[in-house]
């Protein structure tokens, strides 16, 4: 297998890791880390699969991943914010559908 | 020889997934996001090796640099807000997990990803073919900023609506912090320039090698991210006018250009051949003032405010 497939099979790996993450994890801090790898896996099968052929690696992927990294940023950028404003709404840093647990918890 | 890129190859791969699996699943925050920064500069490193340097600095720069020192500041100012929330995830974590669901999704993919490997299909030809007409010669800032320039002004409106949406939401009121000392202050005063050059020659450069816009625009968003960190403000006679005009300057120039083409009788964003490359240039000076801005307003993550706080 070339390289490009090694990496390839790793952003496959990075997505279902992220997919895993956003799931599972309560804190929206995690869950953006989460978004976050599984962008840079979706990065890594893209170029991967456009990776280093014997005309030379394909522009387009690179552009497009490129334009990818800026708009995660900013989406990160946007989620933190968000995520600091719930915070300081509801004490918590998380999303929850039940009603808040009162008493101390053990 | 190709045994030891091989190998590499193969230890990178498996570091990239083994560092994801631990910044998900270790139980501090803060060292979660460090791991997450340590996965950035292994993913810069990967986009090397399959060699796309471009997208290398880009990752190093914005992918690593910037987004981890934009989780780290989260993080402290979470911190400040509720100290008990920020480890209140590892007792919910790792639970009910829909595991069937995710390893025939992992399964799906990968059986995918297979059946394509073999023949990648690519546009380089098509790519190399136009080359000539695009104005510069680096065919990844031929492919952002000129066959696929819609792509590119899309990307920075969306910046700007990010830090539109998060000026508007005002999480927190801005604070003064205490001076980290002058260690920070003199190196900065050493560094600043150096980046300016730095980010001054990416620019350049984009036209002919690996470099462009978003990579200059990180690397000198990245100097304004220091100088706040070293408690350096803009003046207050800056923070209003002229700190929004340096944030609209590049989406707004992006504009403008492509209307100017479309009232020329050109389809959008078709630069005539001659003048492609000043066109291009023009518009990626502009982009690069505008993303440093923008990235480092972003991080401050409050609206400047105009009045110095008491």
């Amino acid at each position: 297998m070339s390289a490009a497939g090694f990496y390839a099979l790793a952003g496959v790996a990075l997505v279902v890791l992220g997919l895993y993450g956003l799931a599972v994890q309560a804190h929206l801090l995690r869950k953006l880390l989460a978004v976050n790898i599984l962008g840079s896996g979706v990065f890594l099968v893209l170029v991967g699969l456009g990776g280093p052929a014997d005309a030379g690696p394909d522009p387009v992927p690179h552009a497009m991943v490129i334009t990818g990294i800026v708009v995660a940023v900013s989406a990160t950028a946007l989620g933190l914010v968000l995520m600091l404003k719930l915070t300081t709404t509801s004490g918590r840093p998380t999303l929850e559908d039940d009603a808040p647990r009162e008493g101390p918890e053990a | 020889m190709s045994l030891l890129q091989t190998g590499i190859d193969a230890l990178l791969a498996l570091g990239l997934v083994w560092l994801a699996w631990r910044a998900l699943a270790c139980p501090d925050l803060f060292r979660g996001i460090v791991l997450f920064i340590a996965f950035g500069l292994l993913m810069a490193l990967a986009w090397v090796r399959l060699e796309a340097p471009d997208v290398a600095l880009a990752e190093a720069a914005i992918g690593a640099g910037l987004t981890g020192a934009l989780l780290l500041a989260a993080l402290a100012r979470l911190n400040r807000i509720a100290p008990a929330g920020t480890r209140a995830d590892t007792r919910e974590a790792w639970r009910n997990a829909p595991a069937l669901l995710l390893v025939l999704a992992g399964a799906g993919l990968g059986l995918a990803v297979l059946s394509l490997l073999p023949e990648p299909a690519g546009l380089q030809a098509q790519v190399a073919a136009e080359l000539g007409r695009s104005g510069v010669s680096n065919p990844v800032t031929a492919v952002l900023l000129n066959f696929r320039g819609y792509d590119t002004l899309l990307e920075v409106l969306v910046l700007l609506l990010a830090l539109l949406a998060a000026w508007s939401l005002e999480a927190e009121p801005p604070r003064r912090e205490a001076a980290p000392g002058p260690v920070l202050d003199l190196l900065l005063r050493l560094l600043l320039p150096v980046l300016v050059l730095a980010a001054a020659y990416l620019l350049w450069a984009g036209a002919h090698a690996p470099g462009g816009a978003f990579q200059a625009g990180a690397v000198l968003g990245a100097a304004g991210v220091l100088a706040l960190l070293a408690g350096w403000r803009l003046q207050p006679h800056l923070t209003g006018l002229p700190l929004r005009l340096a944030i609209v300057i590049g989406p707004g120039g992006f504009l403008l250009v492509a209307w100017a083409l479309l009232l020329t009788g050109r389809p959008l964003l078709e630069y005539p051949p001659a003048l492609a490359g000043a066109l291009i240039l023009l518009i990626e000076t502009l982009a690069t003032l505008s993303i440093a801005a923008t990235l480092a307003v972003l991080f401050q993550g409050s609206r400047p405010a105009a009045e110095p706080p008491a």
